[in-house]
């Protein structure tokens, strides 16, 4: 935990993130590329022909989106309970991220829908409680831009995200057992994927490289939120 | 009197007496379900399948317009800080006027259910049904949508961001809600009465913490 209070100072943070910035967005740009060609040459589905291939944008989009909810509540845990103020940037920042991921998730699921199910939405288990997940992230920005004091914006909508992360297992476990065409889980499950390794190597590279271009931006959102501060705050000193 | 009972008394009359919302909140809730029949049309079997999920909704929605007076106007003319100042601690006061917003919004809205049920076609043993899932979950509604109402407290125009923050949270109680009855209608057995209870009683049981907290907050300085 030393090592992560270390880097709450917002100075020390921003010496650290612009040394790892270009080797992070190397490493995006690499794995992602990688991904995307791997995943062009796997060979098409005896089922569902080459639309399997929207799976390696489809799945990593969701995997990153449920990722960047849980980020965001445990930026807010930290915020509310040690009061750094890097945390409650953090929160901010991984917000429209999350949403846009969501959103990313739930346009190539329906893309992928289409010609799988025969409709663009079905009132699916899991896309209904994407949506959810959406309307959560939503909530909010908005709940955030609603407040004009930062810190009681942070801490208002730190308590959302924690009441949200509390939920959303419930909302996610009510959802699937309400009504399911989804394909069940068939990669983190208990005797190993049920997938073969011609999909799942592209997979695992997609999901790495969503994940790393989520943390990228991240963390280029936090940089630019605390220059942005800075600016304000020395634009004060100038008018006063 | 004990200060709990005050804080209950106090906001159930408030929601009672001319100007409250308790009326109101029933009023809406028949008005919405008159709407829905004129807009999918007459067919009773038709009406009868879609009954227990549209009465659900409307409840919920229903509960929520009347949200804004738990804390909101409270805070506006004062006297919440004067309440945040009494012996009782932020947590009793939530758990008061989560309380009071049932008796006067959530009950009302379950008593009146039969009738609505009887409306939209529904059999006695389904009728029977959302009477109880609608007695058993709008605990849940007042609960969660007290934090909404904690959060939103000092933003003018709250009322307008609050279901977007609390409908998400709500969806197990409408699922479950909806879905004991329609286990009812298909005959088929269901533990989605079990699964409302078990969430009702948690959201009951923990909210009144995290609206005491975004009550706090919007309280300090």
């Amino acid at each position: 935990m030393a090592s992560l209070f270390t880097f709450a100072n917002p100075k020390r943070f921003m010496d650290a993130s612009a040394a790892l910035l270009p080797w992070l967005a190397g490493a995006t740009v690499l794995t992602l590329g990688t991904g995307l060609v791997l995943g062009f040459l796997a060979p098409p589905d005896y089922q569902q022909g080459d639309t399997v291939k929207l799976m390696f944008l489809h799945v990593p989009a969701a995997w990153t989106a449920m990722m960047g909810y849980g980020l965001l509540a445990l930026a807010s845990l930290f915020g509310l309970v040690w009061r750094h103020p890097l945390s409650d940037v953090a929160a901010k920042a991984a917000a429209p991220l999350g949403a846009v991921f969501t959103l990313l998730g739930l346009v190539t699921g329906s893309l992928w829908g289409k010609p799988m199910w025969g409709a663009w939405w079905v009132w699916d288990g899991r896309l209904t409680s994407f949506l959810l997940l959406l309307f959560l992230y939503l909530g909010y920005i908005a709940l955030w831009n609603a407040f004009e004091d930062e810190v009681r914006a942070a801490r208002a909508a730190a308590i959302l995200a924690l009441v949200g992360a509390v939920n959303l297992p419930i909302i996610e476990f009510s959802v699937d057992w309400w009504t399911t065409l989804h394909q069940g889980e068939s990669i983190f499950r208990a005797g190993g994927p049920k997938i073969a390794g011609v999909f799942l190597w592209p997979l695992a590279l997609m999901g790495l490289g969503y994940t790393l271009l989520f943390v990228t931006l991240w963390t280029i959102r936090i940089r630019t939120e605390i220059l942005e501060r800075r600016v304000r705050s020395l634009l004060l000193e100038g008018a006063a | 009197m004990s200060p709990f009972a005050a804080v209950l008394l106090r906001d159930m009359r408030l929601a009672t007496r001319a100007g409250g919302s308790a009326a109101l909140a029933l009023g809406f809730f028949a008005a919405v379900a008159t709407l829905v029949p004129l807009g999918v049309g007459a067919d009773l079997k038709l009406l009868a399948r879609v009954a227990a999920g549209v009465l659900w909704v409307a409840a919920v929605l229903a509960a929520l317009l009347s949200l804004d007076r738990l804390f909101q106007s409270d805070f506006e003319d004062g006297s919440l800080d004067l309440i945040a100042l009494s012996p009782l601690s932020l947590e009793a006061v939530a758990v008061a006027k989560i309380a009071a917003h049932w008796l006067t919004t959530g009950l009302p809205l379950t008593l009146l259910s039969p009738l609505l049920g009887l409306m939209f076609g529904l059999p006695a043993p389904a009728i029977a049904m959302l009477t109880l899932s609608l007695l058993i979950g709008t605990p849940s509604v007042s609960a969660l949508g007290a934090i909404g109402a904690g959060l939103t407290l000092a933003i003018r125009r709250g009322g307008l961001i609050l279901p977007l923050l609390v409908l998400p949270l709500l969806a197990p109680a409408v699922i479950f809600g909806a879905g004991a009855v329609q286990g009812v209608l298909d005959h088929l057995p269901s533990g989605a009465l079990l699964l409302l209870a078990a969430f009702s009683i948690a959201a009951t049981l923990l909210s009144p913490f995290a609206a005491a907290a975004a009550v706090r907050l919007n309280l300090a300085g």
